[in-house]
């Protein structure tokens, strides 16, 4: 027997088959077919378009009684994040560590009901969840300075809260004359420790939190503060409209006890962050009463981060319409091949089925990536800047975060066109690729946040559909304990950001795998 | 032209696919509204949602393949060359768009009807179970009361006029893909749209000419005094659409080698 050597074209070349080729070939066929280029060109001009269109659009007014006034750009915290910074503070100095004690042992509060007679204000007594009052220090009475503070909330229990953004469960329960809580908040250095206790004898440990800045002389008192009552409302034409009105809180006091270098004295008192009238009257005062070692201090306002408002991803809000474009792009990739017959000296070329179709994928999405990311990178920074000149502050977020809405809004519109090319590869019809990419991607998003179905629903559609790609873009966190419209329609996901990119990508990869195997299955 | 329909109706008849995007739309339309009428809830009288609507949500959902349907029947044909032999037979490019906007309007209407029929059923006998009964001012759905009647017939139309703005658009555009991306993006984006701006003069502009948020209007019975144009005027801007873009691919059919 003779071993003979297989047949070996002296054409070919070992390079020949590499991948690298078979994407050089698949990126040859893209650039000069006439939809992929023009698509993408399309995107990134919807992208850029609409976005600085919408910018320009955008006018941010604000009035003080009839006269029209530039908004107020939000105070920031120690995170850098927007903040709201609202609340009636009765404070001593406190010069380095030391303590305060408190018995909290009554809270009542009011809110302002929709009018049920128009005109007629409707005020009923009751708490909104989170009013709180307790202890706090505080770096200054600054808006957004760094702070510490233990609190009993309305119907959320003890809580330690620092620096906005920062909040730790206590014990549950609420204060009653009956049931009153004590609360201790004492300064080590730069930590800060809260403790609450039943009786005022045995302690209980809330959180001991470090606050870098915190100066050697503070302010240290009692505080107290109430977010508005939040209501969302639908109009007819789809929109929602989110109201938040008046509401105030009133803590009763006693057993008070400071200790430290500077405290003793009388208490000062501030309503930070209160808003005044044309005439100078505050609008909305807190206050403050002390008799006989009881102290009665009534707020208004949050202490939290902002979360509602413009956001930077809203000025990439034109990427869903260039969906529709790359998805076009991508069925168009592979679909263009199948109708002209392409597809046959293509696999002539490249036995290796599997291999074609993954250079297509290659191509396809590098090359929307380029495209939307150029697209995305400069629509961001110049819409933003449109909006500053119109008097609109986006709310501010890390320059990482920036990056991630720039990158991830070009990921989504990216890995989309490879969900739509594999949806081609899989049905081999234009028509039904692009429908099926669309209803896999878009329709969830449409049906999550235009339709009446509710929150729940909307939810769970962007959790196990592709569309909770979108999640991405999500530039401002959901804080459990900020009350807000927390919903898909808000711009708030329920899956964390990249987790969310991550569904969609599975499902990408898992229809490509389905198409490879088709592909290899069947005559193309 | 009847002739020219009949061959039409045959092509169609022997598409493969046809019949199951058929099916597909009432599953679809008759699921979600379903899925709507269980989901969604009424806890106490006066509670808002338009139950007539809510029933019909699926609508949203059944277009798309009733759009799809309308795609492949214009675009199978140039893919393939067949539209040279049917232009052969029937020389008169206007008959033929005729014939083929009836062929598929027709099947259409049927899927549609079939379709609002057991999404009105499914919403008589859900919504009931999530409080939509006479104590909170929600009688049962019944096509005997006027304004659901109308709703039903209304979004009845609407299938077939989303079926000739398909056709229309397959017909200027040729390519499946194309085509496909163009009619969804009207049908999807406007919604959007909607909600992306903030001035409410913009959004009751934009909700006056999208051709969904418009038409769907013929589905409101409860709230349709607040919304910027009448039921039925609404699905006149969506037949708007449909005759425009007939009379894009009209032109198109003309003017153009096929």
């Amino acid at each position: 027997m003779t071993a003979t050597a297989p047949y070996r074209s002296p054409l070919g070349t070992a390079g020949r088959d590499g991948f690298a080729r078979l994407v050089h070939a698949e990126w040859t066929k893209f650039r000069t077919a006439p939809g992929g280029p023009a698509g993408l060109v399309l995107a990134a001009l919807l992208v850029v378009g609409l976005g600085l269109l919408s910018a320009a659009g955008s006018h941010a007014s604000c009035s003080k009684g009839p006269v029209e006034v530039p908004c107020p750009v939000p105070p920031r915290g120690p995170g850098g994040e927007a903040v709201e910074d609202h609340f009636f503070f009765a404070h001593q100095p406190l010069r380095g560590d030391g303590s305060i004690t408190v018995r909290v042992s009554a809270m009542s509060g009011r809110i302002r009901l929709p009018d049920a007679v128009p005109g007629v204000r409707n005020v009923a007594t009751a708490m909104t969840p989170w009013a709180r009052a307790g202890l706090m220090i505080k770096a200054s009475t600054r808006q957004g300075a760094s702070y510490a503070a233990v609190m009993v909330t309305a119907e959320h229990g003890v809580r330690m809260q620092h620096d906005f953004t920062e909040d730790v469960a206590g014990l549950p329960g609420k204060v009653t004359p009956s049931t009153p809580r004590w609360l201790r908040l004492t300064r080590t250095g730069d930590t800060v420790t809260g403790e609450e206790s039943a009786d005022g004898v045995r302690w209980t440990k809330v959180a001991a939190v470090r606050l870098p800045g915190l100066p050697a002389q503070a302010r240290v008192g009692l505080f107290a503060a109430s977010p508005g009552d939040v209501r969302v409302t639908g109009n007819a034409v789809g929109g929602s409209t989110v109201t938040s009105r008046f509401s105030e809180v009133t803590a009763v006091m006693d057993r008070l006890d400071v200790r430290g270098a500077g405290t003793g004295g009388a208490f000062a008192l501030d309503d930070i962050g209160v808003s005044y009238e044309l005439d100078g009257s505050p609008h909305h005062p807190g206050g403050f009463r002390e008799s006989g070692g009881t102290y009665t201090i009534t707020g208004v306002g949050d202490i939290a981060p902002l979360t509602v408002g413009s956001t930077v991803e809203n000025t990439l809000a034109g990427a869903m319409f260039a969906l529709v474009a790359v998805i076009v792009v991508g069925v168009l990739s592979v679909t263009a091949e199948y109708r002209r017959g392409l597809v046959r000296t293509t696999l002539l070329a490249s036995p290796r089925r599997g291999r074609v179709l993954v250079a297509k994928a290659v191509v396809v999405l590098a090359a929307t990536f380029a495209g939307s990311l150029a697209a995305t990178a400069v629509t961001l920074p110049l819409a933003k800047r449109v909006l500053a000149g119109n008097g609109v502050h986006l709310l501010p977020v890390s320059a990482l975060t920036e990056l991630r809405v720039v990158a991830g809004v070009a990921g989504v519109l990216a890995v989309s066109a490879v969900l739509a090319l594999a949806f081609g590869a899989l049905l081999r019809r234009g028509a039904a690729a692009v429908i099926a990419a669309v209803a896999a991607v878009l329709v969830p998003y449409v049906l999550a946040t235009t339709s009446v179905l509710p929150e729940p629903v909307a939810d769970w559609l962007l959790r196990v559909t592709p569309a909770a790609g979108f999640a991405v873009q999500q530039s401002i966190p959901e804080y459990p304990q900020v009350v807000g419209h927390h919903a898909p329609a808000g711009g708030f996901y329920p899956l964390p950001p990249w987790a969310g990119f991550a569904v969609l990508c599975g499902y990408a990869a898992l229809v490509l795998a389905l198409a490879v195997r088709r592909l290899n299955r069947e005559d193309a | 032209m009847r002739r020219a329909t009949l061959a039409e109706w045959t092509k169609l008849r022997t598409v493969p696919g046809a019949s199951g995007l058929l099916a597909g739309t009432v599953v679809l339309t008759v699921a979600l509204g379903a899925l709507a009428a269980t989901v969604v809830r009424c806890e106490a009288a006066g509670c808002g949602p338009d139950a007539t609507r809510l029933a019909l949500t699926g609508v949203q959902l059944g277009q798309a393949l009733v759009a799809l349907l309308a795609v492949t029947a214009v675009c199978g044909e140039y893919g393939s060359g067949m539209i040279r032999t049917s232009l052969a037979a029937v020389p008169r490019r206007g008959a033929l768009l005729a014939a083929k906007a009836a062929v598929v309007t027709g099947p259409a209407l049927a899927a549609g009807a079939v379709a609002v029929l057991g999404s009105v059923l499914a919403g008589r006998l859900l919504l009931p179970g999530s409080g939509f009964t006479p104590e909170h001012g929600y009688p049962p759905l019944s096509l005997l009361d006027g304004p659901t009647l109308r709703a039903a017939a209304g979004s009845v139309l609407y299938f077939g006029l989303i079926a000739l703005l398909g056709v229309g658009i397959a017909v200027a555009v040729r390519d499946p893909a194309a085509a496909a991306g163009v009619v969804l993006g009207l049908l999807y984006l406007f919604p959007l749209a909607v909600r992306l701006v903030a001035d409410e003069d913009v959004q009751r502009l934009l909700w006056a000419v999208s051709p969904t948020n418009a038409g769907l209007a013929v589905q409101a019975t409860t709230d349709a005094a607040a919304l910027p144009l009448t039921p039925w005027a609404g699905l006149g801007v969506l037949a708007a659409w449909a005759a425009a873009a007939l009379a894009l691919g009209a032109l198109v059919l003309h003017r153009r080698d096929a």
